[in-house]
């Protein structure tokens, strides 16, 4: 299952290789050009011989995780956080470090020594290291180098009814989405850009919607499902199972009325079902990619998704179906009768 | 490779204080379909759950040793269903900030995966990290409807972590529950040692239950088998930041003898003279409470056991990635093998002179 191999590579923000390598090798011959920048976005093409304005679509291929900044005497791995990665949930977890997935865990002291109030304090990165066995320094460095990249270790597969969960569904489950629709033809130019370094800044995106400068963008993300205690109602900004949440601002973009009521139509005439992302905080590509050049319109659907930047997230598979649907439709209607003013 | 694979099995095995029924089951089926049938005399389980292993010694009335190492985990229980997720407590000391992010199983008409739900970054406040989250504000998302959840789960379902055990370095294991299945993995190496081996001691190998909760299988397991000689074979400290030296024992570098009182001296002695008889590398820990393993029981069973405790060094105790060294596991086996051979019936009655 596509999804499933999207999450369970690695690629933690400027360590985006395995996973644009796998993209890579899945489009091959599906489309017209294939490119990789000097960032490491991955772009890909379908405009031969296509007439009308360029569509970007965009998805990030990295996630949040954690690096190597130093090796102690006895062999354990200093950490530091990449991307915005709550420290109270890295205790006792499994995780890969660097391109070889040397296994490793982040221990904790144990329960017995600890003084009752030390457990009302999370423990902080600078307390925390990850255990890949070695015996000192020297036999650490054997596997392991400063600067290597770590993510967790964290199968996905299906969950509970219709859900699906895994680790960097944010946003591989976006990638999955765009390589979805690849497997269609579109009467337009399009220009898919996986791109990297969201996570610490959406600096992936900034310098690839400068380089295709698009007529219109549409990023493809997840965004957090607040349907879960503790958060009350009017705390969720979207829900699972209710379809594809669609943007009209986060605190990175406005998004235009007229494409917003597009989005709506397309869904509605359709019959797919979508929610709005009840919510203008949060930021995404769109923002950079909204004030690139002399500016480019752009749009924002999210799959909802529970727990992001946690090891582990859960997304709804109808809504993934979905978001794919709403999104081949738009394209076609975009086709159709060209961008709305 | 033996060691290993039946550390893994072990390990992922599901058994929670009080339902240690699945882990347990895996040592049943070793000695009495598998490789340990010929090991042993007699296996039979007591009411509360543990299971003894007899090894019959030489002669009418031979030295009887009782070696306990745990077979339960800590773990998790349903304590209520709101709303289409699940509240829930703890069964033993779990420190809260483990949790959070975890993926478990929730034992209930079947196995249920869950995941124990983090607040994205993005959705909290300023002040809320520096704060650890309390259990009772956590919740267990299964990703089912609340009439279907209600149908498969009940309160009072176990729920343990969701955690295979792997292979790091060096022959460094890392996984939940070592503490105690570690120790019930050096006994099982201990039994393979004796079985070729005529020693005058009668062995009684007990697997324990209930230990997290306050050693309630070693008291009954103790009281009903009343041996000459107890030891618990439990999991101490291993070193890692933030520990004192003498806090943590160093991985790979053997089993640790204990000191103090929960110990006779004589089979402290006894213990470190087996070690060096058989060129087993060992490590000292003085223990100033009695509290904490199988022994506070097993030394006050009856009119008193003469009892001794060897532990085998893990870091992360009572987290889901325990981590020890296989070959401390293994010489654990081979030094309480070698402490069983030399005991005689002389050796029982220097314990009440001394």
């Amino acid at each position: 299952m596509l999804l499933k191999e999207l999450s369970e590579l690695n690629g933690v923000s400027s360590g985006e290789t395995a996973v644009r390598h796998f993209i890579r090798n899945r489009i091959q011959g599906r489309v017209d050009r294939i490119q990789t920048d000097r960032l490491g976005n991955l772009i890909a093409r379908c405009d031969q011989g296509k007439k009308g304005p360029l569509v970007m679509l965009s998805a990030h291929m990295d996630e949040v995780g954690l690096m190597v900044v130093g090796i102690d005497a006895s062999g354990l791995l200093k950490i530091k956080t990449i991307g915005g990665i709550d420290e109270r949930v890295l205790i006792s977890k499994r995780v890969f470090v660097g391109p070889q997935r040397i296994p490793g865990v982040i221990g904790a002291k144990p329960i017995h020594l600890q003084e009752r109030e030390e457990r009302e304090r999370p423990v902080k990165t600078t307390g925390l290291f990850v255990d890949i066995g070695a015996t000192d320094r020297n036999d650490a460095e054997k596997d392991v180098k400063i600067g290597d990249l770590i993510a967790f270790d964290v199968q996905a597969g299906p969950f509970g009814d219709g859900l699906f969960k895994g680790k960097a569904l944010d946003d591989r489950a976006g990638c999955a989405v765009l390589m979805n629709l690849m497997e269609n033809e579109y009467d337009l130019p399009l220009a898919y850009a996986f791109t990297v370094q969201e996570e610490v800044g959406l600096r992936g995106a900034t310098v690839a919607a400068y380089g295709l400068n698009p007529d219109l963008a549409l990023v493809v993300e997840t965004t957090s499902a607040g349907d879960v205690p503790p958060l009350k109602k009017h705390q969720a900004s979207t829900r699972l199972g209710a379809g594809p949440a669609i943007s009209f601002m986060d605190r990175s973009v406005i998004v235009k009325p007229a494409l917003i009521e597009r989005l709506v139509a397309v869904a509605e005439e359709a019959g797919i079902p979508y929610q709005f992302r009840e919510s203008a905080s949060g930021g995404t590509e769109a923002g950079v990619i909204n004030q690139t050049r002399s500016g480019i319109p752009v749009a924002v659907i999210s799959i909802p998704c529970r727990y992001i930047h946690s090891p582990v997230g859960v997304l709804n598979l109808d809504d993934f179906a979905q978001t794919i649907k709403l999104i081949d439709a738009f394209l076609r209607n975009i086709a159709q009768r060209g961008l709305p003013v | 490779m033996q060691t290993e694979k039946l550390l893994k099995e072990l390990t992922d095995a599901v058994g929670p204080s009080g339902r240690e029924d699945r882990a347990a089951q895996i040592i049943l089926d070793f000695f009495s379909n598998g490789d340990g049938r010929c090991w042993i005399s007699e296996l039979r389980r007591d009411r509360l759950g543990n299971i003894i292993l007899r090894k019959a010694g030489q002669g009418e009335h031979p030295p009887r040793i009782m070696l306990a190492a745990h077979i339960d985990e800590i773990g998790l229980i349903v304590t209520a269903l709101e709303d289409g997720f699940i509240r829930f407590s703890t069964i033993g000391g779990i420190d809260q900030r483990v949790l959070l992010g975890q993926e478990v199983i929730v034992h209930g008409r079947e196995d249920l995966p869950g995941v124990i739900g983090a607040k994205p970054p993005h959705l909290q406040q300023a002040d809320e990290r520096n704060k650890a989250v309390k259990i009772e504000d956590m919740t267990i998302d299964l990703g089912l409807a609340p009439e279907r959840m209600a149908a498969l789960v009940r309160v009072g379902d176990p729920i343990t972590i969701k955690r295979s055990c792997g292979a790091l370095k060096n022959s460094f294991y890392a996984g939940k529950a070592m503490d105690d299945r570690a120790g019930v993995v050096a006994l099982v190496e201990c039994l393979r040692r004796l079985k070729d081996y005529n020693h005058e001691a009668e062995v009684l190998v007990v697997i324990t239950v209930q230990e997290e909760l306050g050693v309630r299988g070693a008291f009954v397991s103790s009281y009903g088998l009343n041996p000459d000689i107890g030891l618990a074979v439990d999991v101490t400290h291993g070193e890692m930041p933030g520990l004192a030296d003498y806090e943590g024992f160093k991985l790979g570098q053997g089993p640790v003898i204990v000191t103090g009182p929960p110990v006779h001296p004589l089979i402290f002695d006894k213990l470190k003279a087996a070690a060096e008889a058989g060129k087993v590398k060992y490590q000292v820990e003085a223990a100033e409470t009695p509290r904490g393993t199988d022994a506070y029981a097993i030394q006050i069973a009856q009119a008193g056991v003469a009892s001794g405790l060897v532990c085998i060094p893990l870091r992360y105790m009572h987290t889901s990635v325990e981590t020890l060294a296989l070959d401390d596991l293994k010489e654990t086996g081979r030094l309480l093998a070698e402490f069983i051979m030399q005991i005689d019936r002389a050796f029982l009655e220097g314990l009440e002179c001394y």
